[in-house]
């Protein structure tokens, strides 16, 4: 077995059975990266004598006896988590240069606990975006192509799609990702890997630069689901520094994987059924119901009426935050300043500000800036809210009928770098069976469940009640078990 | 609702995004596409709902309050790390007042 195939449960258990070392599979990973990365672009920057010294001193504490829950594992952490002394860039222009003088909470859990950092994961620019097309630093590769068409390069996905490439490529165990409409979930999907939103407010936003503050959930992305509640047990807990963190204790997540289905309540919303869906999305729904029943769970119809109205309402939501987040790249105080001889202040703000920030972002800071403008916040902004509490009430109404919601994670698979470009609108569709978790606060996990005729990974998504990430748990890595998921990318370390 | 240019400019101005004239038609087309589609929200009944403030889902607060004291300070230095353009202990940026 090559070091780069382990999963993190199996490489942490190689490791305390000292059957290889932190600084052996930091090297592994190292070597992946300087193979695959010119081309995936997965990470931004690599810190790879900073993660060999970090390797060395896990192994010493391990050898101590002082070894903690990740101690020794590789890990990426997506460029949009402050990192001391550690460049971060949010995938922005704006950000190039920027050294972090704090570590973010979630980051310094995972150091905490004995993580090595491999370096920063690319994304889209400020997490906006679901095909890592927008990045200031380049696109990123899917590692996965399809089975008749192998030249085409397929999108990861986004925003966490160098996340999502760099796991599904053996160039990390895991990789921290955030989720604000499907940021998590569908480059997961899109990767063949899985990857959990938590429930608002279970994971510190302290130092997690900042996109649309009343959905940004950070989570993990890893190759299995058990892996994903490794990384999300040492990652979450209250934190003092965000006002938003719930104070509410952390469970076991991974002893929740290996719970029975048998007798729980599946809710299958039925305005998930799109028109025009892929016949493969709707066969791969179906088989993971089935798989769920034939393991003893009953099979919920359920009514989310609000379903079709998730999405615009996001757009009017995410845009406003952002707009008001995004006010703080003023070039006065840290990143780039773009000036001209006889810049007034003003003239600094505005060049500062156009050449910083890349077209989607300019779109939704002015779409943002719209609709919390005098005369139209009424209109717009104040209507998103109430019709965002009607998209959380339906959840409300269903939990009294079933324990999880399974539905499809994505309406598509990957599709290719050049597709879909045109068209904002039909890039924000992406997000369609994702974004109603964030508008409501909910978990969501994606999992790998089967593939395409074209051998592309498609994924299904477990929605739970708030805080009860291990019924998603649960459920996931039961249709886990039964998809028996094993294609790899053709790109791999 | 369709925006014209001069409110698409008003808006950029608000947002302090310079906007070249040559690209206010297409972030004009591109806005009134999205806001095309967002309109379909006035098709919902919301009379009497309660607007949801924050994130949090139901039964949790949506903000903690904490207690108004000092927590952190006395980090100049770190603040302006980044700063592009620094004199001392301050920020600089071009002259504001004669």
């Amino acid at each position: 077995m090559r070091l780069t195939d382990h999963t993190l449960a199996s490489a942490l258990a190689a490791l305390e059975a000292g059957e290889t070392t932190s600084v052996a599979l930091t090297e592994a990973f190292l070597d992946g990266i300087a193979r695959l990365n010119p081309r995936l672009n997965a990470f931004i920057t690599v810190t790879g004598e900073q993660a060999l010294e970090a390797a060395k001193a896990s192994d010493a504490r391990r050898a101590a006896g002082k070894a903690g829950p990740l101690e020794g594992a590789p890990i990426a952490i997506k460029d949009l988590f402050c990192t001391a002394g550690v460049q971060t860039t949010a995938g922005s222009a704006i950000l190039r240069g920027f050294i972090p003088p704090y570590e973010s909470t979630v980051s310094g859990n995972l150091l905490r606990d004995g993580a090595v950092f491999l370096g920063k994961v690319n994304l889209d620019e400020f997490a906006m975006g679901s095909s890592n097309t927008t990045s200031a630093y380049g696109p990123v590769e899917n590692p996965w192509s399809r089975a008749n068409d192998p030249d085409t390069r397929l999108v990861p996905g986004g925003s966490s799609g160098g996340s999502a490439a760099a796991v599904a490529a053996r160039l990390a165990l895991g990789a921290t990702a955030t989720d604000t409409g499907g940021s998590i979930r569908q480059p997961a999907a899109f990767c063949g890997i899985a990857g959990i939103k938590p429930t608002y407010g279970r994971c510190s936003r302290f130092g997690i630069v900042a996109f649309a503050s009343s959905l940004d959930q950070a989570g993990p992305v890893a190759r299995t689901v058990e892996d994903c509640a490794i990384l999300l047990k040492s990652m979450a807990g209250f934190d003092p520094k965000d006002a938003t963190s719930a104070d509410v204790p952390v469970p076991d997540f991974r002893a929740a994987c290996a719970k029975p289905v048998e007798g729980l309540r599946i809710g299958v919303p039925k305005e998930y059924r799109l028109d025009g869906m892929a016949p493969e999305i709707e066969a791969l729904w179906r088989q993971g119901l089935d798989w769920l029943a034939q393991q003893g769970a009953t099979l919920v119809d359920i009514s989310l009426p609000h379903t079709k109205y998730a999405l615009p309402t996001y757009y009017i939501v995410a845009p406003a935050e952002a707009s008001s987040n995004l006010a703080r790249y003023d070039g006065v105080r840290f990143g780039l300043r773009e000036t001209v001889p006889g810049s007034d202040l003003r003239d600094l703000y505005e060049r500062t500000r156009a050449k910083g920030f890349g077209a989607e972002v300019r779109r939704r800071i002015m779409i943002g800036t719209y609709v919390l403008s005098a005369g139209y916040y009424d209109a717009y902004y104040l209507k998103a809210q109430k019709v965002r509490a009607l998209i959380r009430r339906d959840f409300e109404e269903a939990w009294g009928k079933v324990d999880a919601i399974v539905t499809p994670a994505t309406p598509t698979a990957a599709f290719g770098m050049d597709e879909r470009q045109d068209d904002p609108v039909t890039m924000y569709l992406n997000d369609v069976f994702t974004v109603t978790a964030n508008l409501a606060g909910l978990p969501g996990l994606a999992v790998p469940a089967g593939l395409d005729a074209q051998g592309l990974p498609l994924g299904l998504q477990v929605i739970g009640k708030p805080f009860d990430e291990e019924m998603c748990f649960t459920v996931g890595a039961a249709i886990e078990r039964a998809a028996g998921f094993n294609a790899v990318p053709r790109m791999r370390a | 609702m369709s925006l014209d240019a001069a409110t698409v400019k008003r808006i950029a101005s608000l947002a302090r995004i310079r906007l070249e004239e040559a690209e206010v038609a297409r972030m004009q087309a591109e806005i009134n596409g999205i806001l095309g589609w967002i309109e379909q929200l006035r098709e919902v009944d919301t009379d009497g709902v309660e607007p949801m403030a924050g994130g949090a889902p139901t039964g949790q607060p949506a903000m903690r309050m904490r207690e108004d004291v000092v927590t952190d300070g006395g980090q100049a230095d770190a603040v302006l790390a980044n700063a592009p353009d620094r004199q001392g202990a301050y920020f600089c940026v071009p002259k504001v007042v004669e």
